[in-house]
């Protein structure tokens, strides 16, 4: 479980979130809606460790262990992962070598980039010139050879064709474990209830809403989380009355 | 040997003319005499101390001679081991060489010039040795030549001269290192290398450099590439040395001729480097490109690159990048020259740190900071050498590695 108690974050000495509550349960999923600005990405980036986010109140615990000055790499053997919206190029450092750093060589880099059309990627140094498609897959490729067991998705459909959607969609749901379309009715109650990866997903667009069925989301606005629902529901409402008066009805 | 006259003549009126880059060397404090060394047979080669083998390995010279055309050995002054496997290749000491074949002196002292300086005036004066290496016409060589050139003599003032000849249609690849012994400090190396890469022939020349903290080293090489002839030119250079000074220069001479030149460079603290090239592009066509990659640990690292272009539809690129990850300085010094029309050229420099936002990125997945940050400068250095075949690619990288595994 991760909890997100009371928190409140600076960033060069400015407050960019604030008052923070937040609980993902084994095997849910969260959405987060916000505009441009509101700290999603923030939020996301103080869970993962970026040491600029300065936390100034508050806790973060994960499988019950007090991360909120943890750094990054001590978070990420913990199990928490996140799917960047615009990561660096490293240059030198080949997407499959970092498959390898990812998993820990223990997964097959070939076989696991076929499953994401990625293959033809593997001997290119890790981001140089992907397109924004090929960022969300080559992200998706690391994730999976990680395999955390709470994944952060920033916008994990910016920049992606309508080809591409269904595959990153699917991808995603997967990795959340929110996909039982090839299981039987039997096992998929059984699965159910055995899943625990938890998921957080940024979205603008709501696109990824049609692929992975989530059980909460939230809208953060102005640096506070300020409404919390199904997620279909606040999208439609933001979508016909705009974030400003979508966050009113919990205020 | 009227030739050698003449060049005798022109090495004395330059015996004090300093070099026109890198820091003046006394040479009056080194020893020149000739050191006296037994040869050794293929079995013996072998049966070298581990310590010496492993100096020699980091420097790609692998004495069982193993995925090899063929092996040249000098240990200060003098050649241990020489011979050539592989049919269509010639492997041979410098001295005997001039002795032996006419055909040698067409291309002794034909493209440097022993007046150049007070390094190549002395290396004309008091030759000590060095190889020929001449791929006949045709000759595609699978295993590379290794060749290296030791020093284990205290206080030697090495003087080394090499010729490459690459018949026309030839191909040849070429890895030579340079070492010291384990307890050997302080010495000067002078090397003249001149590079005969003919018509359609391909030349690959991978130089590692493995020396003693006190050493200065001062290489001379210039190469001649023809009509459609490929030049690929890999510097790697990762320990301590007091200086080294070069500046290679190659003649693009003939129509569509390529060269490429690449270096890496670990700087540890203390230590001088003052290297990078020049290369003029004579004839419509030709392709010339310059990558450039130094890390300093605490080391002065000057790099240079000048691209003449003379011929009209000619393209050359320069490439340029630092790292200062631990005090140290790095200068950067790219320049183009254009003297006709429809040339291409460009070039890019940057010099900075290892970006926190690649070292987190990297942590996010699991690495700790040290991890990141070593996986980082390794992706740095791994420069995509094109045009090689992969087997001597893998024994480069390797060579990399090894010679890599201190540095770091």
């Amino acid at each position: 479980m991760l909890l997100i108690e009371d928190l409140q974050v600076e960033l060069g000495g400015k407050v960019l979130l604030k008052d923070i509550h937040l609980e993902i349960k084994p095997g849910e999923t969260h959405i987060l809606f916000g505009p441009n600005g509101s700290g999603k990405t923030s939020l996301l980036m103080t869970m993962m460790g970026y040491p600029q986010y300065v936390v100034k109140r508050g806790k973060i615990t994960f499988k019950g262990v007090d991360i909120t000055h943890a750094p990054i790499d001590e978070r990420a053997r913990l199990g928490i992962g996140m799917s960047y919206q615009r990561p660096p190029t490293i240059n030198g450092l080949k997407t499959r070598q970092m498959i390898d750093i990812c998993a820990k060589n223990k997964v097959d880099a070939e076989q696991m980039a076929r499953s994401l059309n990625f293959a033809e990627f593997l001997d290119r140094d890790l981001n140089s010139g992907f397109s924004g498609g090929e960022i969300k897959r080559s992200e998706l490729l690391q994730l999976k050879a990680q395999d955390p067991d709470l994944i952060m998705f920033d916008e994990p459909e910016s920049g992606v064709d309508i080809e591409n959607m269904a595959l990153i969609g699917k991808t995603i749901a997967k990795l959340l474990e929110k996909d039982f379309a090839r299981e039987p009715i039997a096992s998929v109650v059984q699965a159910r209830k055995n899943r625990t990866k938890m998921g957080l997903i940024i979205t603008h667009t709501g696109y990824i809403l049609d692929y992975v069925p989530a059980d909460k989301g939230q809208v953060l606005y102005e640096g506070v989380l300020a409404c919390a629902g199904n997620p279909r529901e606040i999208f439609q409402c933001i979508g016909s009355a705009g974030y400003e008066e979508c966050v009113k009805c919990n205020i | 040997m009227q030739h050698l006259d003449d060049i005798e003549k022109k090495a004395r009126t330059a015996l004090d003319k300093k070099a026109l880059f890198g820091a003046d060397l006394d040479l009056a404090g080194y020893d020149r005499s000739l050191v006296p060394h037994k040869y050794l047979a293929d079995d013996e080669m072998c049966a070298l101390p581990e310590e010496d083998r492993k100096r020699l390995l980091m420097s790609g010279l692998d004495v069982t001679g193993k995925g090899r055309g063929g092996t040249y050995v000098q240990k200060d002054t003098t050649v241990i081991h020489c011979h050539s496997m592989q049919d269509g290749v010639e492997v041979m000491p410098v001295k005997t060489a001039l002795e032996k074949h006419d055909w040698v002196k067409d291309y002794f002292w034909k493209l440097a010039s022993a007046d150049q300086d007070k390094y190549t005036a002395s290396a004309a004066l008091e030759l000590h040795d060095g190889y020929v290496i001449r791929a006949l016409p045709g000759s595609k060589s699978i295993y590379p030549i290794q060749a290296c050139l030791y020093i284990e003599k205290e206080n030697l003032q090495q003087n080394v001269h090499n010729l490459i000849v690459v018949e026309e249609g030839a191909e040849l690849h070429i890895i030579t290192g340079c070492a010291t012994a384990p307890n050997m400090k302080r010495g000067v190396h002078v090397g003249i290398s001149e590079f005969f890469v003919k018509k359609n022939a391909k030349l690959s020349f991978t130089m590692i450099h493995n020396w003693a903290e006190e050493m200065d080293v001062r290489p001379r090489s210039v190469a001649r590439v023809e009509e459609g002839g490929v030049f690929i030119n890999n510097y790697i250079c990762m320990k301590p040395v007091r200086s080294i000074q070069m500046y290679p220069v190659t003649y693009l001479a003939g129509e569509g001729a390529t060269a490429m030149f690449y270096s890496i460079i670990v700087g540890a603290p203390g230590s001088n480097f003052d290297v990078g090239g020049r290369m003029i592009l004579q004839k419509p066509g030709c392709r010339a490109e310059i990558v450039q990659r130094a890390i300093s640990n605490g080391a002065d690292v000057m790099n240079r690159g000048h691209l003449i272009g003379e011929a009209t539809g000619i393209k050359a690129h320069l490439e340029c990048k630092g790292l200062l990850l631990n005090g140290g300085s790095i200068d950067s010094i790219p320049q183009l020259s254009a003297y006709a029309e429809g040339v291409d050229m460009s070039h890019e420099a940057a010099v900075g740190k290892v970006a926190q936002e690649e070292i987190h990125y990297l942590m996010s997945r699991g690495l700790s900071e040290q991890e990141a940050v070593s996986t980082i400068v390794r992706g740095f250095l791994n420069i995509d050498i094109k045009g090689l075949p992969p087997m001597l690619k893998a024994e480069i990288d390797k060579a990399i590695d090894t010679s890599n595994k201190d540095a770091l």
